[in-house]
């Protein structure tokens, strides 16, 4: 599997609130819909102008503070293909992989990346393409690989009771 | 060979003779717990294809982040979350007269030591406070767990903090733990067990243990953990005959690091906007206009909490402009405060008392923010838009520091001479 998109930067610490407001959390139940919302209180633009398979680009902690899983349906709906960060909040990074949603964790290639520069990512090899160069990042484990391969924890879930079941 | 409490404990749910950290763990949890957001994981977890959840002894479900609901879609969400507590047959269900989640859980018998206690909701972290594992996950996770009782975790590395020293007078456990959150950053502790001991810690009160911990994931951490003692057997005798054990880190275990604080000459600490590792002591911030307050949450809405605000409160007037809002954290501390005259005394310095729950804390009602006010507040978190509206701002500070501020108008020493 590869992407390749367009790139928004951000700094650190990006926290949940201002990926998704918590005066959302339990007004606004479809996706779509919450997709409008994506980074509001960060880049009121980001949410108009995203495109399918743009990539996020971001520093240390992405997605700290709350658990709430909006914060990644929302940049997911809104296109994001893929975020790369310095590193991740533990509850971010589970609910991205559980939805589905690829993370890339490489500090380097973040320090080198430019907001809006086109970047290709082959998660296969592990290998980022930037205008600054190539960067290697580790691959994810398998048991959260196998997960993200049936498109999250739910689909992964059902598969693997199916499985049990001898369906 | 010597083991930290978090590989202890996921060896025991692992059904492993011995975890070490960074290893991945397959787990079955002691206690699930889920609020307000049920009714979305309900949807999830018929989405899975399984009709009955498969030991609904284990769930605990308290309505709390928008109690009573504020609109017809509130209403409907919790009119959901009835109707699957019914179907599913979940006992352990706290309609919206019970509390905040992570006062209701302990109060009611459902954490003890050595559990594992997962939670959809980041500061499930509280529950270390009584030596259990308890950490936040998502929601999808939680509805997979409903339906085959696993979930996988990896073994975290374990970060030691001793704390020592005398504490100073007007210094509570909230001004240690945003002494630290400011210290080691808002990733000081990313996904770590955060282990808080030293002479402090075994003086201080269970409630000031469950702030320190409730905060451990404001740096990042998986879990905070705080070892059992006689204070926690004591206060758990009074709530649950459950037998437990008491798991704990040996001595000689393999800590990451061991990080030690004095905090004899610690001031008053504030969190400033809008990072919650953003740390000044008092002395630099005093002065700052304020125009509303808040005391409660799962942080600061304990019993111990309304009485030192009340004891600053007695006999004054809340400042003119300020607004002052009340939400004990449960029923039971709002019974007690009420029998003890705590409420009566910040009613009479013109607070607002709330009905226990979350209040404003996440944004979603009663007592938002407008674009340019400031609110000082003895929550958790000062995100920007985290009351309601981006163009505001939070800061956190303890109980104290929140009351007599409060009573001037501006951010206040409370160390200073009651003018």
């Amino acid at each position: 599997m590869s992407i390749k998109g367009k790139v928004w930067k951000y700094g650190d610490d990006v926290n949940t609130d201002v990926i998704f407001p918590g005066k959302y959390t339990y007004t606004i139940t479809d996706p779509k819909e919450m997709a409008t919302h994506a980074l509001e209180d960060l880049d009121p633009k980001f949410a108009k102008k995203v495109e399918k398979e743009d990539i996020i680009v971001a520093g240390r902690n992405f997605g700290c503070g709350s658990s709430r899983e909006q914060a990644v349906t929302c940049l997911k709906y809104a296109g994001v293909g893929v975020i790369v960060a310095k590193s991740f909040a533990r509850i971010f990074f589970r609910n991205a992989i559980n939805q589905g949603l690829p993370l890339v964790q490489c500090k380097e290639a973040v320090e080198n990346i430019s907001s809006g520069e086109t970047v290709t990512i082959d998660f296969e090899k592990g290998k980022l393409s930037c205008k600054k160069g190539v960067f290697n990042f580790p691959p994810l484990p398998e048991s959260v690989l196998g997960i993200l391969e049936d498109g999250g924890l739910i689909p992964h879930t059902k598969k693997i009771l199916k499985i049990e079941k001898g369906e | 060979m010597s083991k930290t409490f978090a590989e202890k404990i996921l060896a025991l749910k692992s059904g492993k003779e011995s975890v070490v950290s960074g290893e991945i763990v397959i787990v079955s949890p002691d206690v699930v717990m889920s609020h307000d957001n049920t009714a979305a994981i309900a949807k999830k977890f018929k989405q899975i294809g399984v009709e009955k959840v498969k030991y609904p002894e284990k769930i605990v479900i308290p309505l709390d982040h928008c109690v009573p609901a504020a609109t017809e879609k509130y209403a409907v969400n919790h009119k959901e979350i009835r109707e699957f507590v019914r179907e599913q047959k979940i006992e352990n269900f706290y309609d919206i007269n019970t509390g905040v989640c992570h006062q209701v859980l302990p109060e009611k018998g459902h954490i003890i030591p050595g559990t594992l206690v997962l939670g959809a909701d980041s500061h499930t972290t509280t529950y270390g406070a009584f030596g259990a594992f308890s950490a936040g996950i998502g929601r999808s996770e939680v509805a997979s767990i409903w339906a085959t009782d696993e979930i996988w975790l990896r073994v975290p590395e374990t970060i030691k903090i001793n704390i020592k020293g005398e504490i100073p007078p007007e210094i509570y456990p909230k001004d240690i733990i945003l002494h630290i959150i400011g210290d080691l950053g808002a990733d000081g502790a990313l996904y770590k067990a955060v282990e808080f001991s030293g002479k402090v810690i075994r003086e201080m009160s269970i409630g000031g243990r469950m702030t320190l911990c409730n905060m451990a994931v404001e740096m990042g951490a998986k879990i905070g953990y705080v070892e059992p003692d006689e204070k926690t057997v004591q206060w758990l005798a009074a709530r649950t005959d459950k037998k437990y054990e008491i798991v704990k880190s040996d001595l000689d275990a393999n800590f990451e690091k061991i990080i030690d604080y004095d905090i004899s000459k610690l001031e008053p600490q504030i969190a400033c906007p809008h990072t919650v590792d953003n740390v000044k002591p008092v002395s630099e911030v005093a002065g700052t206009k304020i125009n509303q307050v808040l005391i409660g949450t799962c942080t600061n809405g304990r019993l111990e909490d309304l009485k030192i605000a009340s004891e600053i409160l007695r006999g004054k007037k809340v400042f003119n402009r300020v607004r002052l809002l009340v939400f004990p954290a449960s029923i039971e501390v709002f019974a007690q405060a009420m029998e003890l005259g705590i409420l009566q005394e910040l009613v009479k310095s013109g607070a607002v008392i709330m009905n226990p729950g979350c209040g404003p804390c996440l944004g979603a009602h009663e007592g938002v923010l407008a674009p340019g006010e400031v609110c000082l507040s003895t929550a958790n978190r000062n995100f920007k838009g985290r009351m309601g509206c981006k163009e505001a701002e939070v800061f956190l500070a303890s109980p104290a520091t929140v009351a007599i501020s409060s009573l001037y108008g501006e951010i206040t020493d409370v160390r200073g001479d009651i003018k």
